[in-house]
């Protein structure tokens, strides 16, 4: 065995067996159990390590070739698998409470397949197809077969398929800059065209209108899964350019770039959440202000960016996945996510309330939820590298916590005299409140983190070493 | 000798025929552009690929016109969408952008010719156009159909520089799913809504 075959191949033919061939009402409770084996088997077994189990010698080899090309995932790899298989194992295992079925936990795990094979693709920079590959895949997800496209959905794949070409140009010329690294105008061409790319794989400001015209057109349980699988594999191959080339390493105006970015889409992404009446869209926007913090880290002048980095990737998984489920319930009973629609919704279904105000305060950074633990750690560099960046960061948290306020606000709003009752279904309560429980247990105790982190930096040989 | 001038017919036709997309308002004749336009694109793609490497994008490329034109033609005329614009919708408007387009492409052509020298002028000359049409077009439409047209397009255009400085097999492979991924999401989208709810399989 060999660990793509394991780890990309595996889940591939397992959603296309889902897709074809398994009935709708167990594809969450497969597609969930495989993920979770999936992040046991990283999490258990060392690659490229013989184990002895009786007088069995199991090993895991770390690549395979396919094409000419080889696609390898390492040792160092295994604490990103558990955490990636992991966390889709728990979209998938929402997916029953959520309403959404078959195709979602199929394609699911086909896209997260072929992004695990985007990062362990060699060279690394054919990462970008294989991205493109997988937002492609994610369009049967966003428009059902009965609902025509809107144009958010048109834009999302124009810009995540016009990423591509971008990326592997650059790839290129930084082959180039690398031969002579002198020659300015060459830098300045390969830095621009790069940036360009990963604008338009994350979204960067203006380049997010897509995200809130997603919330509103597309189920949200779908478009929170994007959300979070498409810019978390996408900030990896990110930080594997970074990694790679000292130039961009090292350059000052590539940090000052990166931290305007960031700096501009948390504090655009949190004002414009303030000003939504659509539950949806601040979810959209709150899932560009942390994307912001992601470009931030980026543009860190500090060896602790891997760390920063990754701790804010675990629970944007939890927090998007508890939002996304909560909207998911409350958007079947109310069938929009405007404020006049959801008004009052408090009293009939708290669980789902409660859920989704404090995955929005996570959001924020409130204390003691799973959020704020990363963005401490994130303000105390930038408090030390650029106290104006930082004033920005708190304008657009602050944005966050007036949407948070006002949402809450219209969801107590209840008629006088109206019950307090529970209708969400057993499913629904438990799988909320897990994912409650689980944003208090990563703030209050984010060094159970630890041991999925201390080992990642080894996935950069230079990057935060 | 001959070769030179085959490939400047085949940037010839690229020109007349992203043109010919951008300005015409019936699919079947954008489709019909659109194959010629991979024929072309397949002549420049083998100056620097190998013969059957070209012919893969060129198989790929007829068959993601083949899948879009089938289900188009399974579409009603009422279902077609008007298009949605805020720029002028004139054609000589269409015309004058892919005049700007060839003047750009003329222009940048040496020079880019000088930075990746062994290109070729045709080669890069006809990736120009074509990316240069290929934005145009999507800037020009809201349109699902025209979106994949344009697309399609650009990616063309990329495919036929970046086989001249990439000649791995797996990149030529993900191109091919990728224009190939292009078609079938593109021909998703024209169905999707076209059908009544009952037809409908739960997401």
């Amino acid at each position: 065995m060999n660990a793509p075959m394991i780890w990309i191949l595996i889940p591939f033919v397992v959603g296309f067996v889902i897709l074809f061939f398994l009935h709708s009402r167990f594809s969450p409770l497969v597609g969930g159990a495989v993920s979770m084996a999936l992040a046991f088997i990283a999490f258990i077994f060392p690659i490229d390590t013989a184990l002895l189990l009786g007088s069995i010698s199991i090993k895991i080899s770390s690549s395979i070739q396919f094409f000419g090309r080889s696609f390898s995932l390492n040792a160092a790899d295994s604490p990103l698998i558990v955490i990636i298989y992991g966390l889709a194992a728990l979209w998938f295992f929402g997916t029953e409470a959520s309403g959404s079925a078959n195709r979602f936990v199929a394609l699911g795990l086909m896209i997260v397949a072929l992004l695990t094979a985007s990062i362990a693709v060699e060279p690394f920079l054919f990462a970008a197809l294989l991205l493109d590959m997988a937002a492609m895949l994610v369009i049967p997800l966003l428009v059902p077969v009965y609902q025509k496209p809107g144009r958010g959905v048109v834009r999302f794949l124009i810009y995540q398929t016009l990423a591509m070409p971008f990326i592997l140009f650059s790839g290129w010329l930084l082959a180039g800059v690398e031969a002579s690294p002198g020659a300015i105008d060459v830098t300045v061409q390969a830095g621009t065209i790069l940036g360009l790319g990963f604008a338009f794989l994350l979204g960067v400001f203006p380049l997010y209108n897509w995200i809130p015209m997603l919330m509103e057109e597309a189920s949200p349980y779908v478009t929170g899964f994007l959300l979070w699988v498409l810019p978390t594999f996408t900030v990896i191959f990110a930080l594997g350019f970074l990694d790679r080339y000292t130039w961009l390493r090292t350059s000052p105006q590539l940090s000052s770039t990166l931290q305007f970015a960031g700096a501009l889409m948390v504090a655009s992404g949190g004002l414009f959440a303030s000003q939504q009446k659509h539950i949806g869209r601040i979810m959209g926007y709150a899932a560009i202000a942390e994307t912001g913090l992601f470009v931030l880290a980026m543009g860190l002048n500090s060896s602790e960016i891997v760390n920063i980095t990754f701790l804010l990737l675990i629970p944007r998984g939890l927090e998007l996945s508890v939002w996304a489920l909560a909207l998911s319930i409350i958007k079947r009973k109310a069938y929009s996510l405007r404020f006049s629609e959801v008004q009052g919704m408090a009293r009939s279904h708290p669980v789902t309330v409660a859920a989704l105000i404090l995955a929005h305060l996570s959001m924020t950074g409130f204390p003691l939820l799973a959020g704020f633990p990363p963005r401490l750690a994130l303000w105390q560099e930038l408090a030390r590298q650029s106290p104006v960046i930082l004033f920005w960061v708190f304008v657009g948290l602050a944005g966050l916590l007036i949407a948070v306020s006002r949402t809450l606000a219209v969801f107590v709003m209840a008629e006088k005299d109206t019950a307090w009752k529970l209708t969400e279904s057993w499913v629904q309560v438990t799988m909320l409140g897990l994912g409650a429980v689980g944003l208090f247990i990563l703030g209050i105790f984010p060094q159970i983190l630890q041991p999925f982190i201390v080992n990642l930096p080894a996935l950069f040989n230079h990057l935060g070493q | 000798m001959t070769t030179d001038i085959i490939s400047w017919i085949a940037v010839v036709l690229m020109l007349a025929t992203s043109t010919a997309i951008l300005i015409n308002r019936d699919w079947r004749l954008s489709l019909g552009a659109l194959a010629v336009q991979y024929a072309a694109a397949f002549w420049l793609v083998t100056r620097h690929l190998p013969f059957v490497m070209g012919s893969a994008k060129l198989i790929t490329g007829w068959m993601v016109v083949a899948a879009l034109g089938m289900t188009r033609l399974g579409l009603s005329s009422a279902e077609s969408e008007k298009e949605e614009s805020f720029l002028p919708g004139g054609q000589w408007f269409r015309v004058i952008l892919m005049f700007v387009v060839a003047l750009v492409s003329v222009g940048a052509t040496p020079r880019i010719e000088s930075a990746i020298p062994g290109l070729g002028w045709q080669v890069v000359a006809g990736s120009l156009l074509l990316i240069g049409a290929g934005i145009v077009h999507l800037g020009m439409t809201s349109d699902t159909l025209n979106a994949i047209f344009g697309l399609l397009t650009l990616l063309t255009g990329f495919e036929i520089v970046y086989a001249g400085i990439e000649s791995s097999i797996l990149v030529t492979g993900l191109l091919a799913v990728t224009n190939l991924g292009l078609g079938i999401v593109g021909s998703y989208l024209l169905v999707a809504g076209a059908y009544p709810l009952e037809m409908e399989d739960e997401i």
